[in-house]
């Protein structure tokens, strides 16, 4: 009979911690997927976060340093350019990477960093209990914005992919969702892409991944999936916002 | 609020108090265990009961800078956090109080990276403890509660006007339930009078704050932060004492237990002390001369009051939560060591350092500790620390 369905080689055989319906499993099982199918477990490192990922080092079976909160960015241009034949790729949410990491981030696309971040939008801190994110949407309930999230106190919905694709550093910028099985397909997809994006030269890739944390959202994960496509997703749009081919000059 | 004896968490208890105490801006980032103090802030502010600024910042630098910010121009400021969050802020946590900005902190006790930890201990504190912030540790949820208002006294204090911090154990405190006494607004109010800054920012009045510093200023610009801090001491002392009269409440900078007549004694600083006051009573039963030494004052440093209690004793157990890596040991032993040195009938001093990132030290480790730490005292072993439990 013929295996049509494995784990993947570089996911070790421990049970994820995280909450049912949470989107980290998914997106730990499409990055591991794309490392085995690309051949990169060899020469790959990866830089988890401080958030519901900190953990991320348990699960892959690659070489793995953690990063203090929102300093992914930095420790992979270090990462980078001194072992320039290795990938390296940041996983971080949107805390690390949309507000404390915000400088960092921001920076190391624009001086065309040649690394890969994957960037987890669940629209509040999950690991510190679900507070307010500066990519919670307007009028969303957290512990720290309860009765929703108000423009004029809290500020508007940071859309920091779409700051970053404006870089003349940042080389592939894309937006996906984890909402239905085909957008779930399209991330894996999108993640190749900025793998090769990396690969190829051609400068920072990232991949912004909307995914449901029904434990801080507080609802079910059925209803977790529908708000991600339902509300999310219109306040982020999904779909690639650059794609540069060709290496940049001097 | 009326006067109410609750059982509340002690984090809902702290954002009680910052709301009783009429706080103006609170600015702060999420951070384990500092989350509860906060979020119950945000859900004061938003609901209406308390006018205030709740800015959910980017980062802890913000946080304080933000805090910084509105202390200058007048605003009664508060913040929180905990271990990296702290880290990230010390720049401007140094800045706030050369530049003598008023401002309260809850700092959650917590462990330092590496390795990530959540768990408490005293390694994040012991990093600003040169800042020129006050630092007072607390006990129990009551002395929390208590303590904002007595930090605002300190802080906002023309004749001091320094930032406060109020070391709290992460978890063991900030996560515990306990029997809170609420005084009414009535007392708070008159206890702590608005804040009125000096010299606040604002147009009407020029100032300049936060200036440059060239090499013939800098010194004496140390100096008097040197001086600030130190004549904070009555000030500090006065906070408390009024507090007492009106709540009965008393606060020290050093609390003994059964110390007047112990031929020796273990000294703590924070949350521990309630297990070594429960030890002690134990071991007195026993017939050993023992008693408890707390301090609660760790800057300004009370040295009068440590050298009142201390001379004399026959020998000290000091239990630390931090080590000062390649250094004395731990940083309240070495304190201590300090300010006894060639003072006459200096007791031996033992070091120990326990409970890193939350290893529990039970009633049965304080009393290995004491009899031990004795026993060492004894035969003269006071070079370094002893790690107490380390494995392997
Ligand atoms: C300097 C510092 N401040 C605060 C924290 C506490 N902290 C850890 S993770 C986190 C936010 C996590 O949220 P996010 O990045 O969105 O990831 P998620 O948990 O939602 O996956 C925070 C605030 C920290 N570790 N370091
Ligand atoms: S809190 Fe949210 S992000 Fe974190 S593991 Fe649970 S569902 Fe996932």
């Amino acid at each position: 009979m013929k295996k049509i369905f494995s784990r993947p080689e570089c996911l070790k055989p421990t049970p994820f911690h995280y909450c049912p319906g949470c989107g980290h499993s998914i997106l730990h099982r499409l990055v591991a997927e794309v490392i085995d199918e690309m051949n990169l477990r060899g020469r790959i490192i990866g830089i988890p976060p401080a958030g519901c990922a900190v953990l991320a080092y348990d699960y892959f079976d690659i070489d793995m340093c953690e990063a203090a909160h929102g300093r992914g960015c930095a420790v992979a241009t270090g990462f980078k350019r001194s072992r320039p034949e290795c990938i390296i790729f940041t996983y971080q949410g949107d805390g690390d990477m949309a507000a404390i990491g915000t400088a960092e981030t921001l920076h190391a696309a624009n001086r065309g960093e040649n690394i890969t971040s994957i960037f987890v939008n669940n629209a509040v801190y999950g690991m510190t209990g679900g507070q307010m994110a500066p990519t919670t949407i307007l009028g969303q309930k957290t512990t720290t914005s309860p009765f929703g999230r108000r423009s004029n106190v809290e500020g508007y919905p940071l859309k920091i992919t779409e700051i970053i694709s404006t870089l003349p550093g940042a080389a592939y910028v894309a937006r996906t969702s984890l909402a239905t099985p085909a957008k779930v397909m399209a991330t894996k997809k999108t993640i190749k892409k900025a793998f090769e994006t990396q690969l190829a030269g051609l400068g920072y890739s990232l991949v912004e991944v909307l995914s449901p944390c029904p434990t801080n959202w507080k609802i079910s994960s059925i209803e977790s999936f529908k708000y991600l496509e339902e509300r999310l997703e219109l306040e982020y749009p999904l779909g690639v916002m650059k794609e540069v081919t060709t290496e940049k000059g001097s | 609020m009326p006067k109410v004896r609750k059982g509340v968490e002690v984090s809902i208890a702290i954002a009680d108090a910052v709301a009783q105490a009429d706080t103006d801006v609170i600015a702060a980032y999420p951070i384990t265990p500092q989350t509860h103090i906060v979020e119950h802030l945000s859900e004061i502010v938003a609901n209406g009961e308390l006018d205030a600024e709740f800015v959910p910042v980017d980062s802890e630098h913000s946080a304080m800078s933000v805090c910084c910010g509105s202390s200058a121009v007048g605003a009664r400021t508060f913040t929180s956090t905990s271990s990296q969050g702290l880290a990230l802020m010390s720049e401007i946590f140094f800045i706030a109080a050369a530049m003598r900005l008023p401002m309260v902190m809850a700092l959650a006790n917590r462990s330092l990276s590496s390795p990530l930890s959540i768990w408490n201990d005293h390694t994040d504190t012991m990093m600003v403890r040169d800042a020129g912030w006050v630092h007072i540790f607390v006990e129990n949820g009551q002395e929390c509660y208590d303590n904002i208002f007595c930090s605002y006294r300190m802080s906002e204090d023309p004749e001091v006007r320094l930032p406060v911090a109020i070391n709290l154990d992460g978890f063991i405190l900030t996560h515990m339930i306990e029997p809170i006494e609420y005084e009414d607004d009535e007392t708070i109010r008159k206890y702590l009078p608005p804040f009125t800054m000096i010299n606040a920012l604002h147009p009407d009045n020029p100032v300049s704050m936060g200036c440059f510093g060239m090499p013939e200023i800098y010194t004496e610009t140390q100096m008097n932060r040197e001086h600030g801090i130190r004549n904070s001491y009555p000030v500090i002392l006065k906070a408390w004492d009024e507090w007492g009269k009106l709540t009965g409440r008393y606060y020290r900078p050093v609390e003994t237990y059964r110390a007047d007549d112990a031929e020796y004694c273990i000294v703590t600083m924070g949350s521990y002390g309630e297990t070594a006051m429960e030890v002690v009573d134990t071991l007195r039963a026993e017939g050993e001369k023992v008693g408890v030494v707390k301090i609660r004052l760790w800057r300004p440093f009370p040295y009068d009051e440590i050298r009142a209690a201390l001379l004399g004793k026959k020998s000290l157990v000091v239990i630390d939560r931090a080590i000062s890596f390649g250094g004395p040991g731990g940083p309240v032993a070495s304190e201590l060591r300090s300010a006894l040195y060639q003072k006459k009938g200096a007791p031996t001093i033992v070091n120990y350092v326990a409970g890193l990132a939350g290893r529990d030290v039970s009633r049965k480790d304080f009393r290995n500790i004491i009899l031990e730490g004795k026993e060492k005292a004894r035969r003269g072993e006071t070079e370094g620390f002893t790690l107490y439990g380390l494995r392997g």
